[in-house]
């Protein structure tokens, strides 16, 4: 199958798929086109988002008709070359306290097996990571990061976890992601941080952005429990990127 | 101070809801929102207004009591409703007088219930909408204690009832293909719309559990797909082959392969299809699947023809007193007695 690729997404709008896997290169050619998709101001679009190798342009197809949107975003494809955009501006680098002891991130064990690492080289490749935010989805605010090492490319459970916390790192397919609420998940729990990456009642809701990177600050269950007693951020910091 | 509606009991699942919040996906919030529109739209047609947030009820209702007379409407599923022990009938607009009580109790069919108020609520915008979507933790279910403030209402009709667009029991849901359904190929989806399924009671907001009739279903390249864009509707397989018809509160993006999407149109059928209810599916191509969507919603804008005065069967009524009471405060435009 060739890419880039455009489907319709039932009757909601457009997709325009990069890749058939994550892929840097097709991450931010779907971060660049949605930038470009949403300078058009085509009125029929009601909004626009990147995911992690497509760009979604939301459109009711029962009004107009998919060709008609193709059309146009074929024409714009053929504009510019979207696998070499620049990263997005404005990027920041967080520093995340995060613990990873097994009281709080009672998977590591068996997600460092699923990769074929002893738990402490698990620890030392999560820890010397620094991932970068890849997308913002599934719930507001909630990165995915990535990508990790080649280790990493474990699957999702076959069986749904039925409830993990807000703040819990996860891991599967060379990516993790921090929920912004507790949820049902397939991904194994292999960390867990006070940060919280949406909070309605903080001057910006949403912290993280496309492109950020992150780095982990290791601390005990009992650090964490301190940062937890205190405000949404957890003890996250962050500085500018060149 | 505003006049309030004041929740005395309520059920475990009961929050505010409008039609939602758009232009938040890239930032991962889907639209939430009332789970069957239509129903907000029929509450909206009995009242004469514009749609606006209206009480949510899965399940299960509560009881209810206002600072002053206002108007209220029931739409959805049908659930036991009385005032002051008065059966109220559902699918219908009535005068809820200052201080009477307002029960509400469970479903008889469908699964969702609505309560709307005169001119709505005045509640606080989060993020450009009243909806609760608990998901996100934006908003509350509502509990005992809680009062809603009320809109200023201008409306005077009640005493009027809606010919509901049935889909309250299952049956057929119209789908069609999505992105991801050529990974399960022609002959699953074949298969898909020749099996019967149940509703689980596995459902929620985000999504309702189906159970198939049968073996399950799984993409042809098993768990491991790239997490992709969700929209409302969308037919989730996930590790144990059954299907989830992911709802207006779902995930704004998911990893589990997806089979087909739900007709916009059919998705107030999904929700009200009530536990253990029969569900089949039936694919439609994508031209046909725009124009049928097309005509509910031209029909969705004239729901206003599918309204009428009551017409009431004294030897129905439980209670002669309360009705003469209610209609004795109304604007005449009654029918019956």
């Amino acid at each position: 199958m060739s890419f880039p690729r455009i489907s319709s997404v039932g009757l909601s709008g457009a997709l325009v798929t990069f890749a058939g896997e994550m892929d840097e290169r097709a991450n931010r050619a779907s971060i660049a086109f949605r930038a470009a998709v949403d300078t058009q101001n085509w009125p029929e679009v009601s909004e626009t988002a990147s995911t992690l190798v497509s760009t979604f342009v939301a459109v009711d197809l029962s009004v107009t008709p998919f060709e008609e949107i193709k059309v146009r975003l074929e024409t714009l494809l053929g504009s510019r070359d979207w696998y070499n955009a620049a990263q997005p501006k404005g990027r920041k680098l967080w520093t995340l306290p995060m613990c990873f002891e097994p009281a709080r991130a009672p998977q590591i064990e068996e997600a460092a097996r699923a990769a074929g690492l002893s738990l402490k080289d698990a620890l030392s490749n999560l820890t010397n990571a620094r991932p970068h935010v890849i997308t913002i989805g599934y719930a507001p605010g909630q990165p995915y990061l990535g990508p990790l090492d080649p280790v990493w490319n474990i699957p999702r459970q076959a069986e749904l976890t039925p409830q993990l916390p807000a703040g819990a790192l996860v891991v599967a397919i060379r990516q993790l992601v921090i929920f912004t609420a507790a949820m049902p998940t397939g991904w194994r729990h292999v960390g867990q941080t006070a940060f919280r990456t949406f909070d309605p009642t903080r001057p910006i809701p949403i912290a993280l952005s496309p492109g950020d990177e992150i780095r982990f600050a290791p601390i005990t269950a009992d650090e964490l429990a301190e940062f937890e007693k205190g405000d949404s951020m957890g003890g996250a910091t962050w500085e500018a990127l060149p | 101070m505003s006049d309030v509606l004041r929740v005395l009991d309520a059920g475990p699942a009961v929050t505010l809801q409008d039609l939602g919040r758009t232009g938040y996906i890239a930032q991962g919030l889907t639209r939430g929102g009332a789970l069957d529109r239509l129903a907000l739209l029929e509450g909206a047609a009995l009242l004469e207004r514009p749609p606006t947030a209206a009480i949510e009820m899965i399940g299960y209702g509560g009881a209810f009591e206002a600072s002053m007379d206002c108007r209220i409407a029931l739409t959805g599923g049908r659930m036991q409703a009385s005032l002051d022990g008065a059966p109220l009938a559902w699918n219908a607009s009535h005068l809820l007088p200052a201080g009477a009580k307002l029960s509400i109790g469970g479903t008889q069919s469908g699964a969702v219930g609505y309560l709307h108020l005169g001119a709505g609520f005045e509640a606080p915008l989060l993020l450009g909408a009243m909806s609760a979507h608990l998901a996100a933790g934006l908003g509350t279910i509502l509990t005992p204690g809680t009062e809603l403030a009320l809109a200023a209402d201008t409306g005077t009709r009640v005493g009027w009832q809606i010919t509901p667009e049935p889909r309250f029991s299952g049956g057929a849901v119209r789908i069609l293909r999505s992105h991801q359904s050529h990974i399960f190929g022609e002959e699953m989806l074949a298969r898909f719309t020749q099996t019967r399924f149940t509703r689980d009671a596995r459902a929620n907001r985000q999504g309702i559990r189906l159970n198939p009739e049968g073996p399950g279903f799984a993409a042809q390249g098993g768990l491991t797909v790239v997490s992709e864009i969700i929209t409302s509707g969308d037919i989730q397989i996930t590790g144990d082959g059954a299907p989830y018809v992911l709802m207006c509160e779902s995930q704004t993006t998911g990893g589990y392969p997806r089979l087909a999407t739900v007709l916009p149109a059919d998705l107030p059928r999904i929700a009200q299809a009530p536990l253990g209810a029969d569900i089949r599916f039936e694919l439609l191509d994508h031209m046909e699947a725009a124009r049928q969507e097309a005509a509910s919603h031209a029909r969705w804008r004239k729901l206003a023809q599918n309204c009428a005065p009551m017409v009431r069967n004294p030897a129905d009524m439980s209670d002669l007193l309360s009705y003469q009471l209610i209609s004795g405060v109304t604007d005449g435009h009654e029918g019956g007695i």
